[in-house]
């Protein structure tokens, strides 16, 4: 038997003005287990924790009931007060009588009737609390970064400055990502490579990072501050440590005729090759589909060029495993596929492109050597349409129901280019809206059409056809209220953007929440914006949702900060109120393992003694470090086994009971 | 019949969530949004934690209405937890349909962190609602009533 | 039935919702007969949606719709234009002695390209 002491508080008047708190303090001596009750002005003071402590120790209390305002409040403060003498901080309870009673009944009768009942449940409750002790896990302090994109190397570059070791995973052979194809950035048209590969420079050479590149996660295992992560190096038949990036090999090559997919596809590339100049690390790398000596076997000339003598035809994929601390996602996105877009012939016509392929057009480094030349004819465009939300912000299955974000800004650069570049030319854009929250955008996109006279029309373009070596483009103009016919020479697309293909498998690795469009879902959308639902998983950059480089930037280094305050940490402390499964109750059916969010349950064989008989059964084990005691998996459970601690079926049955009494 | 309605104070255990309603409640209350003092709260850490023999053994024990609350869909603290709520208080409350216990007794409800005045009007609204239908006589283990045994 | 009840008859028997409707104006865009309507496809759901159905309905532009469909395939919202001037036509032709086809003009129409089911259609789409 519990010996419980119920403290009531005044509150000054908050509480006392509608609650008889004397008329509380006598019923509460009535209720089963009360030894001794109190009532005080400001419970929560010195004082009135002192009364608490007191009667701790003095009457060998073994529960305690504050009947004060809400637990939200002031649950931290007496549990911290018991604690301090003695008393495990589990078995203190809070009866809101005053958020959920004097503030809101006028009624001294009303009022008092209902704070005795409240105080009768919590009293009911502590009768069957029990002492819970917070779990610790060790930290393992080293980070995973998954993609190796600005996001991903902003944020191995925080968590290295801050002196914690950062693995990057890059599934291709070079980090730096999306960006590293980019040309110019808005809205201040500074040069990507040049902002971006320093960065890549610095990561490769920080002695905290250690890059996988070419490399991918297989699996991933444990929970917050102990990971184990498996990952496959996939084999580059070039050995990493002799390499020194000089590309003859490259040169020497005969295999020439793979698409570049640096470029978009818009060049080719040797079978071995260097992905682009400034790659990190430089090592080249063999395409086995397209390397002569896999396909037949003869050819060598890489291997007898090396005077390295880096070239090794029987490397074979390597599986490390490493242990982690705190994983950030940073998969970054892709361009949707345009095939199902008949409309604007992006498939049979060259010279319809997407705004990468443009991208990589304008680039010095690109296939054309920056010359604004269409892929067909190679001849300069004179009329240029580019249209919006091609994708985006539609219903059809091919669609995105989202809106890309970085479209708009990205068509008024490469419209504001092109004009400045070549003043002769015609722009059009064909927009459904116009967005440009951020800073500095709106003046951008307005500099493109005030000083640089790029048409800006509104509507959209229905189709677009070839028609005597031009393209056709069919657009309304509805402030025109008119159907408007263009003939172009180049159309530039403005696809939806995408998350990676790997996202959605990332996702079910770690156990961490994705949403209908493959985009991982943050733990809360305004508060917890780089964490995941799942602890010790943080979000950085595009996996998580449309952004655009300096809103990237800024995810990856607030996901950074997370993971250096996880990682500062020697032990985590656990919360206690956590699911338990009852081994003799539980009958192994995996309910509760289904609708665990966070995978925290796990089966497990082991020799259980049921009364005697000891046999092996299936039973479910609950990871207590992984559970966040949501208590989903109670209600599954058929067979009663699996409890919520600090919130056991008896204990709500009790408080049930002592309502309806 | 009306005269047993006028003096009818229903009781009514409202299930609310640590993280949205338990809050928003506490809001309604520093707000001081009136609503009526037969609603009485109990904290779970998330909707999903109510098990539907919580809601037949409130019945049982002479609870006349029972309401549950938690985060919006799609805001769950636990991302998924009122989604599982929202499809077992369904079929519960289905199943309490066919025992006699009319759906107005039974109510699931988002309520946010920021919702007090919601919470104070869904609260008035469910008290209205099982005020009007009466006491509940259904599946209640009829001792712990005393005025039902008068009344037989 | 009055204008705003009429609105909503010929949005229930055409099962489009306007409101999902993102004033793109690729319908007209993708219009193949657009010279030839007084209206165009993304006024049909501008106007329905905000109670100027009158216009549409002393207009003959429903008539002029060739039906054929490239407005509903292109719409990224699928909210398919075709079918809402469909049921504004459908109006038209339910009101008393408006049927925009007699069979004596058949006759007149007939040559010996035209296939039997284009009359057979056009039957159906312009009369009661």
């Amino acid at each position: 038997m519990q010996r419980i002491g119920v403290f009531i508080c005044w509150c000054g008047s908050n509480i006392a003005a509608t609650v008889d708190v004397k008329k509380v303090a006598a019923a509460a001596l009535n209720e089963p287990g009360v030894v001794f009750s109190a009532d005080y002005q400001y419970m929560c003071s010195a004082s009135g924790q002192g009364l608490v402590k007191d009667a701790i120790r003095e009457k060998g209390l073994t529960g305690v009931v504050v009947c004060s305002c809400s637990p939200r409040m002031h649950e931290a403060t007496f549990r911290k007060a018991a604690e301090s003498c003695g008393l495990n901080p589990y078995m203190v309870e809070i009866a809101n009588i005053r958020e959920h009673c004097s503030w809101i009944h006028k009624d001294v009768a009303e009022g008092t009737e209902k704070a005795v009942i409240l105080m009768r449940a919590a009293v009911a409750k502590v009768n069957l609390n029990q002492s819970l002790v917070a779990g610790k896990s060790d930290v393992v302090k080293r980070a995973l970064v998954i993609g190796g994109g600005i996001a991903g190397i902003q944020t191995a570059l925080d968590i290295a400055e801050a002196g914690y070791e950062v693995d990057i995973v890059e599934k291709k052979p070079t980090i730096g990502g999306k960006m590293a194809q980019l040309d110019k950035t808005f809205p201040t048209l500074d040069c990507s490579a040049c902002i971006l590969t320093p960065k890549m420079v610095d990561a490769a050479a920080h002695d905290k990072i250690k890059i996988y590149s070419y490399s991918e996660v297989e699996s991933v295992s444990g929970f917050v501050g102990n990971f184990t992560a498996k990952i496959r190096k996939k084999a580059r038949f070039v050995k990493e440590d002799l390499c020194t990036g000089c590309g003859l090999c490259t040169e020497k090559c005969p295999s020439r005729k793979t698409p570049n997919e640096f470029n978009e596809g818009m060049n080719t590339r040797s079978a071995i090759y260097i992905p682009f100049a400034q790659a990190v690390p430089k090592y080249a790398v063999i395409d086995p589909a397209a390397c002569l000596h896999f396909k037949t076997g003869k050819c060598g000339l890489c291997e007898r060029t090396c005077d390295a003598k880096a070239v090794d035809y029987n490397q074979k994929d390597e599986t490390i495993e490493r242990k982690y601390g705190a994983i950030v996602v940073a998969t970054g996105y892709n361009v949707i596929k345009l095939d199902n877009f008949g409309e604007y012939g992006y498939t049979e016509n060259p010279d319809v492109i997407t705004s990468l392929e443009l991208e990589r057009i304008m680039n010095a480094a690109g296939p054309t050597g920056g010359a604004l030349l269409r892929p067909s004819d190679k001849t300069h465009p004179q009329k240029i349409v580019f249209v919006q939300c091609v994708g985006s912000r539609g219903q059809r299955p091919c669609d995105k129901p989202y809106c890309s974000k970085i479209c708009c800004m990205y068509t008024a650069k490469h419209a504001m280019l092109i004009r400045e570049k070549y003043p002769d030319t015609e722009v059009y854009v064909f927009y459904i809206d116009v967005r440009t929250p951020g800073k500095n955008f709106e003046e951008f996109y307005r500099r493109a059409v005030e000083q640089y006279g790029v048409h800006y029309v509104k509507g959209q373009v229905g189709k677009v056809a070839e028609n005597a070596g031009k393209l056709r483009v069919y657009g309304s103009d509805l402030l025109m209220n008119e159907q408007i016919v263009i003939d172009a020479d180049l159309v530039v697309l403005a696809a939806a953007i995408e998350p990676d293909e790997s996202a959605k498998k990332i996702a079910t690795m770690l156990t961490t929440g994705i949403d209908t469009n493959n985009f991982l879902t943050e733990a809360h959308p305004k508060l917890r914006p780089v964490e995941s639902a799942t602890a010790g998983i943080f979000l950085s950059g595009v996996c998580q949702g449309p952004k655009d480089i300096p809103e990237t930037v800024s995810q990856a280094s607030a996901a950074a900060v997370k993971v250096i305050g996880l990682l500062a940490k020697d032990q985590i402390t656990c919360n206690p109120c956590v699911a338990r499964s009852d081994e003799l109750l539980c009958n192994g059916c995996s309910s509760c393992e289904k609708v665990c969010p966070y995978g925290a349950i796990t089966y497990i064989d082991k020799e259980v003694n049921d009364h005697g008989k000891r046999e092996v059964r299936r039973i479910a084990s609950v990871n207590e470090a992984v559970c966040q005691g949501c208590g989903a998996c109670t209600v599954a459970c058929p067979s009663g086994a699996m409890d919520l601690k600090g919130f056991t079926n008896k204990q709500i049955m009790a408080e049930v009971d002592a309502i309806c009494r | 019949m009306s005269v047993e309605h006028e003096s009818f104070k229903p009781t009514i255990v409202a299930f609310c969530c640590n993280w949205c309603s338990y809050a928003g409640a506490d809001l309604a209350g520093s707000g001081r949004m009136q609503y009526p003092a037969n609603v009485k709260i109990i904290k779970v850490p998330c909707s999903c934690r109510v098990n539907p023999t919580f809601v037949l053994r409130a019945f049982q024990r002479g609870a006349d209405g029972v309401i549950m609350c938690g985060c919006h869909p799609g805001d769950c603290h636990y991302s998924t937890g009122n989604y599982y709520t929202r499809r077992r208080m369904t079929m519960l409350f289905d199943f309490l349909d066919f025992l006699g216990i009319e759906r107005g007794r039974t109510r699931v409800e988002w309520v946010s962190a920021a919702e007090g005045a919601r919470f104070a009007s869904v609260m008035n609204d469910f008290v209205k609602n099982v005020t009007e239908l009466g006491p509940n006589r259904k599946i209640t283990d009829l001792r712990t009533k005393p005025e039902h045994k008068e009344g037989e | 039935m009055d204008l705003s009840e009429q609105a909503e008859n010929i949005k229930r028997i055409s099962g489009v919702d306007t409101k999902k409707c993102l004033r793109c104006g690729k319908c007209t865009a993708s219009c193949p007969n657009y010279e030839d309507m007084e209206y165009h496809p993304h006024q049909f759901v501008y106007f329905i949606e905000n109670g100027y159905l009158d216009r549409l309905l002393k207009s003959d532009a429903a008539f002029r719709c060739m039906t054929c469909f490239a407005c509903v395939e292109r719409c990224p919202r699928d909210v398919k234009p075709a079918k809402l001037i469909e049921a504004v036509r459908l109006t038209l032709v339910r009101q008393k002695d408006s049927n925009r086809l007699k069979p004596y003009d058949i006759i007149e129409n007939l040559n010996a390209d035209l296939p039997q089911q284009a009359i057979v259609s056009a039957m159906r789409k312009y009369t009661k």
